[in-house]
């Protein structure tokens, strides 16, 4: 069977892949600090040598669109497109070509949908910066196939926090069930409080510095209980308009497991929102 | 009340960049042409099975033919699309790092919880 070899969660600020190739006046202050920490966030995934990764994430209104909008959906093809239009303009992101495991998409797409998630496919899927923001900070070598998941967390009606979670743990029984001998790992994306196109947004820091922190000290212990006894699709606008994203996060602690302390996990506070980093190893350390 | 097509217009203007330069020098012209030729066709379908029924009301096309973004966010146009068309239209004016995006917010100032909803 497959090994799940590491669980990773972590913000996808589009603007890192241009802060951290800045130069000179463009630089901004806060890049140095920022790249040392991807880096040592990176090597969290380098220790762990997998050979395929599923990458979880939710596509901005980039592909997905009102007429036929899925709430969960699996790539299943032989390569994906990276980056759109209005992500090349705005963030400065460049055009990338990810190759797929397109034997595991078909796996969990097969025994997803027995284990209880309708999932929707795409056999021509081009993925946005919630999975190439990972790939440029985790993995910038893009030399591992994917299998691309996406969520929504944008288009209400939304699947309940709970759903996330549970859809979490069973990526995780698929990939352990995963008659193969690769090495998988996880790597999924959210947001922590944010707020687009409101009142709120592009202040100093996040919108809800408190819900931040409650939500660090979640996913770092594993507390999912904890967290799903707060969390509500109502309760998550008051920490920001755009805060939905955080179920990403808890379809990753569904996948780390009950309770499951995180190995790795680090935090930057930026402008406009907070960034945080979290990796587990589901087998004890690396070996 | 029409949420789903000012989405439309706010996400088939985002991602052309030709669109979004012609909204931006007419705004008027650009919102009355688009809903006369593109409201209608379905994204995945071909010119022929368009949709008969969709338009505008008329609170919703002077706010998309003003450049309104807080009449948008009021009538619950997803907030995202409009940040994001926006920006492309308008940080280019403003000299320091994000004070369009600044400007924005404080423009928006006068909403609280509950925002106005989103749902189409
Ligand atoms: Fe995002």
């Amino acid at each position: 069977m497959a090994e799940l070899v590491a669980v990773i969660a972590s913000t996808h600020h589009p603007f890192y892949y241009r802060a951290s190739t800045a130069t000179g006046e463009e630089r901004p202050p806060f890049a140095d600090e920022w790249v040392r920490k991807i880096t040592a966030f990176r090597e969290t995934l380098t220790k762990a040598r997998p050979d395929v990764l599923v990458m979880v994430g939710s596509d901005h209104f980039h592909q997905l669109w009102l007429d036929n909008m899925p709430q969960f959906l699996v790539g299943k093809a032989p390569f994906y497109d990276g980056n759109f239009y209005n992500e090349e303009r705005e963030f400065g992101l460049p055009r990338m070509l990810l190759k797929g495991q397109e034997d595991l998409s078909t796996y969990v797409l097969r025994e997803g949908i027995d284990a209880g998630f309708d999932l929707a496919f795409s056999n021509e899927l081009r993925i946005d910066h919630s999975i190439t923001c990972p790939i440029i900070t985790l993995r910038p070598q893009n030399d591992l196939p994917i299998v691309p998941i996406y969520t929504n967390i944008f288009a209400p009606p939304l699947p309940r926090p709970k759903r996330f979670v549970q859809l979490g743990r069973t990526i995780r029984q698929l990939i352990e069930s995963w008659p193969s001998e690769q090495r998988v790992a996880v790597i999924g994306t959210g947001h922590l409080s944010l707020e687009l196109g409101g009142p709120r947004q592009f202040g100093p820091h996040g919108p809800a510095p408190e819900f931040d922190q409650r939500a660090v000290e979640w996913i770092s212990t594993g507390d999912i209980e904890g967290c799903l006894a707060e969390v509500t699709l109502d309760s998550l606008h008051a920490p920001g308009n755009a805060t939905h994203g955080f179920m990403d996060f808890m379809l990753m602690m569904g996948v780390a497991g009950e309770g499951r302390k995180a190995d790795y996990v680090d935090t930057y506070d930026l402008f406009h929102t907070m960034e945080a980093y979290f990796t587990w190893y589901p087998n004890g350390g690396p070996r | 009340m029409s949420k789903y097509l000012v989405n439309k217009f706010l996400y088939t203007v985002d991602r052309d960049p030709e669109l979004v330069e012609r909204y931006r020098e007419d705004p008027e012209g650009t919102v009355a042409w688009w809903e006369e030729r593109h409201a209608c066709r379905i994204l995945n379908c071909h010119g022929g099975e368009s949709s008969t029924w969709v338009r505008f009301d008329d609170t919703e096309r002077a706010a998309l033919a003003g450049h309104d973004y807080p009449a948008l966010f009021e009538l619950g146009a997803h907030p995202f699309l409009t940040l994001t068309l926006f920006i492309a239209m308008f940080e280019r004016d403003y000299e320091e790092p994000l004070g369009f995006q600044q400007e924005y917010a404080r423009r928006l100032s006068h909403f609280s919880l509950p925002y106005p909803d989103i749902a189409t």
